[in-house]
């Protein structure tokens, strides 16, 4: 997927603005916060399993070769392939040319991050029908948009939106007036399952790939997943390799944190393991098996200050939690990944010049690091991305000297002292007590919110006063 | 605790850039609830800000810097206190800036160590159960990040406004959801900060009191900033403010 991350302030700035929208977040933002919470409280002790979930996956991306290589091996030996892609160009070769070699016509495809993070869906949409079939991917779809958020690419859309859109594709079988949720699900699966049974190959992404069974996990609340790997004669899972747990338990433990984190659901609907291709003894499953081990830039992540990141299991919790995400929701950041944990991602595949506002565009607030299920301090890694932000002189000049002006100040207190009585002073002189309301150099402040004025003298000015005479 | 129980502790007030330059009442009002906390309070002279515009701006060396400034100015006391969360949540995160100079980073971890939020101070390191003050009317609190999170500030401030009289405390929804202040973030994304303000703000007027409390004057000149550019009657004072019975005056914005 092409970078729009250059373009985050206009494009926050149009979300802002944009009513359908507005509605759309606004109908979200308590939903999943207040259920992650209750699923939380039910638990009993969550912070104890955020502890073991941030350790298995610690151990694991420290001992990842070895991990990766036991996953292929017990992939290989169940008849499945595994394929290496180093970056988001192999990984699109080797899946279109794995659906040429079967001859396909048609492919489904479940839910995967990693396939909009390579831009699958261009190159399959060139060769091949190509159909989402996850409800929210499938609305997005055929609107011709990128997810906005990373479990539910649709949140976005309002129900109004959904049925327009689904007007128009299913050609005649609305009526126009808008329609409950129930009905437009039926539709929607009503068109889907025949895009199912005439699929050749089916995609999904992964939640976890574990290597002591060379199994892939896939958790879905509608289904599709299981249709989309079972019905289809080829089914190929793409995952990045970050995505490794070593055993069936860790992934238990992971799988528990991940659905109550991510929707407050103790378990998905759907918790699919998907080990090879089917069996001679097997009712049903695909006759090719493909793993696409997707590396794309994780390997440097693992060797630098930003490894903590490879710990994200695409929960969603940081976006759900972010209120900068609540007010602009996910296309505004401009990539594939949106919200702190997309602020922290995004650099790292786009640059950090073309993710420029990114990592700036936080308070800094850490309610998405307090509810992440494996404790990535994310406003720590955001801050060391303004660090090298400001080494490559990324900053912009104006805010560089500000800084070094107030240091300079700052490790100077007798100057600093008077400075600041005299800019006080200056204050209250031009602009008397109370609130200004517009401020000369601070229109920043001053467009949005009054600028309330200093009381008048500083606090150490009048303490010395104050202690001398009393 | 450091101090025995016979000798006060000698505590001193890291008052903060903005409570100096913007509403020295509320520094008063640390001093006279520190004071009657049982501490010998000293302000000093050296301090000035803390760091963290730098810090936050990926502006290491200049963080460091101030770091270096404040560190000085701050030895030899008991206890470092601060009318702030978010200052003091700096303070705890010096040791991060000196990993590599073993000298400071001993003297970052130990002022790390000696460093309180003023509620969180009062509460849990002085035990202070008894307050005297009066504010008549109902309250409602928004819980500062940095005191929240980094610090675990949030039992503190209710348990000593409990004790104010006819004072009501309302709390409001998404109580611990940033306010959208955030430091240079204001003046960096000014549309997206006055709609974080405007969500408080919504939060705010819910509850029906008439005045919002919090623990930084950061957080607090942005949101009352904000409600006197809506015309909303709501006034907003510091906590240390209510808490010393010093919240006669006007509060932040109002002229006199």
């Amino acid at each position: 997927m092409d970078s729009r991350a250059h373009l985050f302030r206009q494009q926050a700035s149009a979300a802002l603005r944009d009513v359908e929208l507005q509605q759309a977040l606004h109908k979200a933002r308590g939903g999943f916060v207040d259920k992650r919470a209750a699923a939380v409280r039910e638990f009993g002790d969550f912070e104890a399993l955020r502890e073991r979930g941030q350790q298995i996956k610690q151990h694991t991306l420290r001992h990842l070769d070895s991990y990766l290589e036991r996953f292929e091996a017990e992939v290989q030996g169940q008849g499945g392939q595994v394929h290496w892609a180093e970056d988001a160009d192999s990984a699109r070769d080797i899946i279109v040319d794995i659906c040429r070699r079967a001859g396909a016509r048609s492919v489904i495809k479940g839910k995967t991050m990693a396939g909009e993070e390579i831009g699958l869906n261009p190159a399959l949409e060139a060769e091949f029908e190509t159909v989402e079939s996850d409800l929210g991917e499938y609305i997005i779809q055929l609107a011709k948009e990128p997810p906005s958020h990373i479990i539910a690419p649709a949140v976005h859309k309002t129900r109004a939106q959904i049925t327009r859109l689904f007007d128009t594709h299913h050609g005649g079988q609305g009526q126009g007036e808008i329609r409950e949720a129930p009905a437009l699900v039926a539709e929607a699966r009503r068109v889907l399952r025949e895009k199912f049974l005439a699929a050749d190959v089916g995609i999904t992404g992964a939640n976890f790939l574990v290597a002591e069974t060379g199994s892939a996990v896939l958790v879905t609340n509608e289904g599709n997943g299981d249709l989309s790997l079972t019905l289809p004669r080829v089914h190929i899972v793409l995952a990045g390799i970050e995505k490794l747990v070593p055993n069936l338990d860790d992934c238990a433990t992971l799988l528990r944190l991940l659905s109550r984190s991510a929707t407050g659901q103790e378990l998905t609907a759907y918790t699919t393991f998907v080990t090879g291709a089917r069996r001679p003894q097997d009712p049903d499953g695909p006759e090719e098996y493909h793993v696409v081990l997707l590396d794309n830039g994780r390997s440097t992540m693992l060797g630098n200050e930003f490894h903590d990141m490879l710990r994200c299991i695409r929960c969603g919790a940081c976006l759900n939690h972010c209120p900068v995400y609540s007010a602009i929701g996910g296309h505004a950041y401009g990539w594939v990944y949106p919200g702190p944990m997309g602020a922290v991602l995004t650099p790292q595949f786009v640059g950090l010049d073309e993710a420029r506002d990114l990592p700036n565009a936080c308070t800094l607030n850490g309610r998405c690091q307090s509810v992440c299920p494996v404790r990535i301090p994310l406003p720590e890694l955001l801050r060391k991305l303004r660090e090298r932000q400001f080494t490559q002189r990324i900053v912009d000049p104006k805010t560089r000297w500000g800084l070094h002006l107030w240091r300079y100040l700052a490790t100077r207190p007798r100057l600093y002292r008077r400075a600041t009585r005299l800019a006080v002073r200056f204050l209250n002189r031009i602009h008397g007590r109370g609130s200004a309301r517009r401020l000369p150099l601070a229109g920043a402040w001053s467009a949005s919110r009054d600028f309330p004025l200093p009381q008048g003298d500083t606090f150490q000015a009048r303490w010395r006063k104050e202690r001398k005479h009393g | 605790m450091r101090a025995t129980n016979t000798a006060p502790p000698r505590v001193a007030l890291f008052v903060t850039c903005l409570v100096d330059l913007f509403r020295p009442n509320v520094g008063f009002a640390a001093v006279r609830l520190l004071e009657a906390a049982g501490c010998r309070v000293e302000v000093p002279e050296a301090q000035t800000c803390c760091g963290q515009p730098p810090y936050n701006s990926g502006d290491r060396k200049d963080a460091q810097d101030m770091a270096r400034q404040t560190i000085a100015a701050c030895r030899g006391y008991d206890y470092v206190v601060a009318p702030s969360g978010s200052c003091i949540g700096m303070l705890r995160d010096y040791p991060r800036l000196f990993a590599h100079e073993p000298d400071l980073l001993a003297e970052a971890q130990d002022l790390a160590a000696r460093s309180f939020e003023l509620t969180q101070f009062l509460v849990d390191v002085r035990g202070l159960e008894r307050i005297e003050a009066r504010y008549p009317g109902s309250v409602t609190y928004h819980d500062a990040c940095s005191g929240l999170r980094q610090l675990g500030v949030r039992g503190q401030p209710r348990a000593l406004l409990a004790q104010v009289e006819e004072t009501r405390l309302e709390e409001m929804r998404d109580t611990e959801v940033c306010c959208g202040f955030g430091g240079t973030f204001c003046v960096k994304y000014p549309e997206l900060s006055a709609r974080m303000a405007d969500d408080k703000i919504d939060n705010i007027c819910a509850t029906g009191a008439d005045t919002v409390l919090a623990g930084d004057l950061g957080c607090l000149m942005h949101i009352a900033g904000r409600l006197r550019r809506l015309d909303k009657p709501v006034r907003a004072y510091h906590i240390a403010e209510v808490l010393a019975d010093m919240a006669y005056g006007p509060a932040i914005g109002e002229e006199g």
